[in-house]
């Protein structure tokens, strides 16, 4: 009885977190790195020496410690979007500093790990793996950089006190931005570097 | 009509509606030389007439486009257009450089017409869609930069609004990518890698955002709904299409001896390029059910809505069915392809060009809409024009298939010309589909010379 309650408000109360307008738009970027993925899976079937072999030369470490920075910067955006609902601006532009921090050492980690794999003379036309994995990585890499766009505009607006209580929508839309891009890479993460 | 500038439009509008005609008399000229092979031959052969029925449809729609900007940018950047005079030189200079150009074409051969215009210089010619006379590239690109410095100019010095930012995006990309027409390097590979620049990205970027404008801009009129919701619509369309098309160029070059990860990234991407045209259709129904009046020019809705659904049917549905590197293996350069190209083209860009002409005509003649008979008239040749579209859509699309199983997938491959015999009966019925659609011209042409009768009712 009482849960059932709780069920009513909660289906009442339910909003989409942030503008229709991003959703729209997070929904046809899961879509094509979905079917990057499938492709992904389906070659990999046909070729799983070469992926294997090729697979050992990825820096495992490099790209778990990318994983902790991202989900520690949607954290961050977490604990952004809860600053401003309880209308404290100051906490919020902190925090999503904080959120952008991630992103930038995220960034700074995948470019070594480029500069890395160019050296070594790989390409995208090294081998099939190599090809996704530089096109999926670097695609991945061109999200971060839009989510960090993204998320300094929102910053920006806070700082300047364009958000409040009321009306966040703005946070909300960069939120969820920045968790689709983080969504992304803790598909990518373990499909690419990992699973053999 | 706020402005007088905007009257300029009705120049280019007319301009294009008479070399409409004559692309789809070409057409027909052509569809016949499938089936009778030596008709009005040596007059006419069938190269010649390929070229003028290409070249005569892009011209148009530049015209078409061109028209929609004067039209719309005014009115949009509530100012009078900068330099109406430069406006209708350049029209003039367009039109006089076109006509010339095929005239070239129908009246001297090809290679005499290239030591003519001196193609020596600068060789630019002989590449399909870009044959032009280097001269007259030279001379597009001369009026593109000129309207694009009046309608820029227009829109800065003006209220800027997402849809004028928009068109002017995609008519900055239109003249951008049109400058690799100039590109002509001797390599084959690369020849044809950077002509897709213009080709592909032309009809499946730049001009696809200045659809999005121009149907945004008549949604918004005829609906009234209000300018924030169309603008997000117009917004996710935008982005939508350029994340689908940019790398979608990928699609064109599996076979061409381009690196093989472009099979990969042709196939991934151009896959998702049918979203951003079904988008559109979703946008185009929805403003119109939310419409907040009832505008009385109710063929220009029926055009709005027209050109959304059929660009999703001939763009999206039509461009997927072979765009997937293991599929296109088989269909490359078959009819499949003119199917594809004949609906893709008429669903998306002539009739946005014939939307913004049945919206604007009407208040350019000094009236907010025709009267019902000549719209009763205008929507018949809608139907005629689009149902026989989609029937030579389905018919080349039968071609198609029964030349890839013969030609290419059989146990027993045959030859073209044998293959060509065989479906024949296609092409008969597709020389009457397109019969239909003269037909469905003539009337729209007809519909214009409607006396109009508003007066007696109103």
């Amino acid at each position: 009885m009482n849960s059932t309650v709780k069920q009513s408000e909660i289906t009442t109360k339910y909003h989409l977190p942030g503008d229709l307008a991003i959703w729209v738009f997070i929904f046809a970027e899961l879509l094509v790195f979905g079917i990057f993925f499938l492709s992904y899976a389906f070659s990999r079937a046909g070729n799983v020496e070469l992926f294997n072999e090729s697979q050992k030369m990825l820096d495992t470490a490099s790209g778990a410690i990318n994983t902790l920075l991202l989900i520690t910067s949607s954290y961050f955006v977490v604990r952004a979007v809860t600053a401003i609902k309880s209308d404290d601006a100051q906490r919020c532009v902190y925090w999503l500093a904080a959120a952008l921090a991630g992103g930038a050492g995220f960034l700074v980690i995948k470019s070594l790990e480029f500069a890395d794999k160019f050296s070594h003379g790989i390409s995208l036309g090294t081998n099939t793996f190599f090809m996704f994995y530089l096109s999926m990585t670097f695609f991945h890499f061109m999200h971060v950089i839009l989510g960090m766009i993204i998320l300094a505009a929102v910053l920006i607006k806070a700082r300047n006190g364009g958000y409040s209580a009321a009306e966040h929508t703005g946070v909300e839309t960069g939120a969820s931005y920045w968790h689709m891009v983080d969504l992304v890479w803790i598909v990518l993460f373990p499909l690419v570097y990992v699973i053999r | 009509m706020k402005y007088q500038s905007q009257s300029i439009a009705k120049l280019y509008f007319i301009a294009a509606i008479g070399l409409f005609v004559g692309q789809i008399l070409f057409g027909v000229i052509m569809g016949l030389q499938y089936v009778m092979g030596d008709f009005l031959f040596p007059y006419i052969p069938f190269n010649v007439a390929r070229m003028v029925h290409t070249n005569l449809l892009i011209v148009w729609l530049l015209f078409g486009f061109m028209g929609a900007s004067y039209y719309l940018v005014p009115e949009e950047a509530e100012r009078e257009l900068y330099a109406p005079w430069l406006a209708k030189l350049m029209f003039w200079i367009f039109l006089i450089a076109g006509a010339a150009t095929i005239l070239g074409y129908l009246l001297v051969p090809y290679a005499e017409l290239a030591k003519l215009t001196m193609n020596d210089l600068l060789p630019t010619m002989g590449r399909e869609f870009l044959e032009q006379p280097t001269i007259t590239k030279i001379g597009i690109v001369i009026v593109a930069l000129s309207f694009l410095f009046n309608v820029g100019m227009t829109v800065l010095t003006g209220r800027k609004t997402v849809v004028t930012i928009v068109l002017l995006t995609g008519l900055t990309g239109l003249a951008v990518f049109f400058l690799f027409a100039f590109y002509n390097p001797v390599n084959v590979v690369l020849d044809k890698y950077f002509w897709w620049w213009v080709v592909h990205l032309w009809v499946e970027g730049v001009w696809e955002l200045i659809m999005g404008a121009i149907l945004a801009f008549v949604l918004i009129k005829i609906t009234g709904v209000d300018r924030e919701v169309i603008e997000k619509w117009l917004y996710i369309i935008i982005a939508l299409t350029l994340i689908s098309g940019i790398i979608g160029t990928g699609h064109h070059y599996f076979w061409i001896g381009a690196p093989g990860y472009w099979q990969w990234f042709g196939s991934i991407f151009s896959a998702l390029e049918p979203i951003p045209f079904f988008v559109m259709t979703l946008f185009a129904f929805n403003m119109v059910n939310k419409r907040r009046r009832e505008h009385p020019n109710k063929v220009a809705t029926l055009w709005a809505l027209g050109t959304a659904v059929m660009a999703f049917l001939g763009a999206g549905v039509w461009g997927f069915l072979h765009t997937l590197a293991p599929v296109n293996y088989y269909t490359h350069g078959t009819q499949i392809t003119a199917a594809h190209g004949h609906m893709a083209f008429y669903g998306a860009y002539v009739m946005i060009v014939l939307t913004i002409i049945s919206y604007s005509m009407p208040i350019m003649r000094g009236r907010t809409a025709n009267g019902p008979k000549s719209q009763v008239m205008e929507m018949w040749s809608f139907w005629l024009m689009t149902v026989s579209m989609v029937f030579i859509t389905l018919f080349l699309t039968g071609a198609g298939i029964l030349q890839v199983y013969l030609q290419r997938y059989s146990d027993t491959p045959l030859g073209f010309m044998v293959v060509q015999d065989k479906i024949e009966l296609f092409y008969w019925m597709r020389e009457i589909a397109g019969v239909i659609f003269l037909i469905g011209l003539i009337l729209y042409i007809m519909s214009f010379f409607v006396k109009h009768d508003d007066e007696v009712t109103a």
